[in-house]
């Protein structure tokens, strides 16, 4: 038996040479470091999920009538006349969200540890990338169910284009296909959403990796392990602290990805709602233009952008301000390795400006989360009884939306103008466990 | 893992708990439904009191009499006998025989499917609206709702429950409690399980897959719990030569 898979192999072998050194260079020729840590899971997961989205929403798409007069009524036919079709459904809809939960740890995890920073500028463009697709591809994964939610998310979230003077409201149109969101718009989002933008995401991550294993990995101590002591177990010229990505990190990620398929199984089997946050009570009611829910808000990972629009109220009779104010909060991401050019990447040998500012990078990313998912509209009466709601929350959003760009206002004043004191790097990676 | 890391992944849990904490606790004055998707019986006496008292007016339009049959325990000829009285085919859809332009016109609004109701508006919203309706003249139907103010719809369920008159706050229209002026056929503690069962049926409606996840979830997560001890031996005895 063996020696016909060896011979099956030679065969392929034989006649793509190129496809074994290939194998090598990514998986057990590619040396990580060998001080990974809990946040280096999240990668291998983000690329767990896009798969399941990717499998699921085949299978999803075989059922799914993409038109505003049978969308709702197939997302339910998918529930409750398919054959484990409301298993597929739930892994695809909490896939969605837990798309965003590793992203974010994936983000966070490049922040603190300084990975975007030289010689990885490219990994990180290319995984902002990533990230700025994926908000498109759920964005219009959200409307296809074309429940009211769907609808009025929809509405508000393609009048936001509306804002731009002179072309704002033909721009609107044009998106739409219709004066409102429709058959139109429904059937582009399905076309944009099952085909163009999961293209472009599985590009993008092919280049993201590739990308990626040219430089090398990062680690949680910020040491180039290429420009460390060379000679390791496997091969003489390889960084000493490196270990071969396969099979160490594959067997770890195994491990991770049990752990994980824990926690989303549990969504999935018992509370695939996750009490309206992973699927909202008014998307259970179908489209309808003449009925606003009750709170227009978007899925809780479009919350914290969404509250910023929300603070900038409009000023010389335009309301581009709140819009441009968004797009420039994820804008600002992009331009992370020239604005923090500080020599430490990681957050272990940082100064203690850099740590606070962090903290509070990610207070107020939640702060405004809770803005955007109107938890504070909810919260501030019953902690401060009969007081001016709106003026509170406008304060407390407009204070997180400052502390959200004075980060990158005060990296660059800390780096550039040389505040930071930073400890003394290790030359070699440690170890903790 | 370190103390730093195990400290950072409590609060971050902390965090998403006290939020679901916080929405869970949206709809504040409503009383508690306390469904339960396994009483099979309170299933069956949530349908009765459908078919008998709603069907009149409201569809469940994705709900087929047949799938209704085999997840309540019931056979082709007790549906057909004691529920289907509308004349469908046991694989037909629960559809009400109500002409929709006349209800518009009766009620000022057709009478929605709820098919969704519990997972648009919970199953606690269910119960407290079936709970709450008390006589009011001012309007067109005699009868109001704390839960649903002004809703369009009249009590079909007033013989079970009696009929309730409101207390206003004094000096305000707004109104402060409920009480069983006419008491009904039903004892209020009768009552209130007569509409946790209705609650319940409706409950298991707006998802009946919600009876089969729960009962592959639990062999699912067994399942991963040895896949991810397996791994996470297997992880171990390859890691051995790396902590040299």
């Amino acid at each position: 038996m063996a020696n016909v898979f060896t011979r099956m192999g030679d065969w392929v072998v034989e006649r793509s040479p190129g496809m074994l050194p290939m194998y090598r260079k990514h998986m057990t020729e590619y040396y990580a470091p060998k001080n990974f840590n809990l946040w280096y899971y999240f990668g291998s997961l983000a690329m767990l999920v896009l798969v399941n989205q990717i499998v699921t929403g085949i299978f999803l798409t075989m059922n799914y009538n993409p038109s505003a007069a049978g969308a709702f009524d197939s997302v339910e036919y998918i529930m409750r006349d398919v054959e484990w079709g409301w298993l597929i459904r739930y892994m695809h809809s909490t896939g969605a969200s837990l798309f965003f939960v590793v992203v974010f740890l994936h983000m966070f995890r490049g922040m603190m540890y300084g990975s975007f920073k030289k010689p990885r500028e490219l990994v990180w463009l290319l995984g902002m990338l990533i990230y700025l697709a994926l908000m498109a591809e759920a964005f219009m994964g959200y409307v296809l169910p074309w429940g009211n939610m769907s609808f009025w998310g929809a509405k508000v979230i393609i009048s936001l284009f509306g804002t731009i003077p002179v072309i704002g409201s033909t721009l609107v149109q044009w998106i739409m296909g219709d004066y409102l969101p429709a058959d139109a718009t429904l059937n582009r989002f399905f076309a944009l959403h099952v085909i163009a933008l999961p293209l472009v995401l599985l590009l993008l991550v092919v280049l993201h990796l590739a990308a990626l294993h040219e430089v090398g990995s990062n680690n949680p101590d910020g040491v180039e392990i290429k420009k460390g002591p060379k000679g390791n177990r496997w091969d003489p010229l390889k960084p000493a602290d490196g270990i071969p990505f396969h099979p160490y990190y594959t067997v770890k990620d195994l491990f991770g990805v049990g752990v994980f398929l824990m926690i989303a199984a549990f969504i999935i089997f018992f509370a695939p709602m996750l009490g309206g946050w992973f699927l909202e009570h008014d998307n259970f009611i179908r489209a309808n233009n003449l009925v606003t829910p009750a709170q227009i808000k978007p899925v809780w990972y479009f919350t914290p952008f969404y509250a910023i629009v929300r603070m900038f109220p409009a000023m010389f009779g335009t309301a581009v301000w709140g819009v441009l104010a968004m797009f420039s909060s994820i804008a600002v991401l992009f331009a992370l390795p020239w604005l923090d050019v500080g020599e430490v990447k990681s957050i272990r040998y940082r100064g203690t400006g850099y740590k606070v500012a962090l903290g509070l990078f990610v207070f107020a990313f939640f702060g405004l989360g809770a803005v955007g998912t109107d938890l504070t509209a909810e919260l501030i009466p019953k902690l401060f009884g009969h007081v001016d709601v709106t003026f509170w929350e406008n304060l407390f959003g407009r204070s997180m939306t400052a502390i959200y760009f004075g980060y990158f206002v005060f990296l660059w004043l800390y780096t550039h103008l040389g505040w930071e004191k930073t400890k003394p790097v290790p030359e070699r990676v440690t170890t903790h466990d | 893992m370190t103390k730093r890391h195990f400290s950072s992944i409590v609060l971050a849990l902390g965090l998403l708990l006290g939020s679901i904490q916080v929405a869970a606790a949206e709809g504040g004055e409503l009383p508690s439904a306390g469904t339960n998707l396994r009483d099979q019986a309170s299933l069956q006496r949530g349908a009765k009191l459908f078919f008998n008292y709603c069907v009149g007016c409201h569809s469940l339009k994705y709900m087929r009499y047949s799938r209704m049959a085999e997840d309540l325990g019931l056979t082709e000829q007790e549906v057909m006998q004691n529920l289907d009285f509308t004349g469908s085919k046991f694989h037909d859809p629960v559809i009400s025989h109500m002409p929709k332009a006349s209800a518009s016109k009766w009620f000022g609004k057709a009478p929605p499917d709820l098919s969704l109701e519990v997972r648009a508006r919970t199953a606690d919203w269910v119960y407290g609206y079936l709970n709450s309706f008390y006589l009011d003249p001012s309007r067109p139907v005699g009868w109001n709702n704390t839960v649903f103010p002004n809703a369009s719809m009249p009590f079909p369920l007033w013989e079970l429950q009696g009929m309730q008159t409101a207390v206003k706050k004094p000096g305000s229209d707004e109104v402060e409690k409920l009480e069983l002026a006419t008491p009904g056929k039903l004892t209020p503690a009768q009552y209130q399980q007569a509409t946790r069962d209705l609650t319940n049926f409706l409950e298991y409606v707006s998802e009946p897959a919600a009876m089969q996840r729960e009962h592959y979830g639990i062999w699912v997560l067994l399942f991963l719990a040895v896949y991810t001890l397996l791994a996470y031996m297997l992880k171990k005895e390859y890691w051995k030569d790396v902590h040299e």
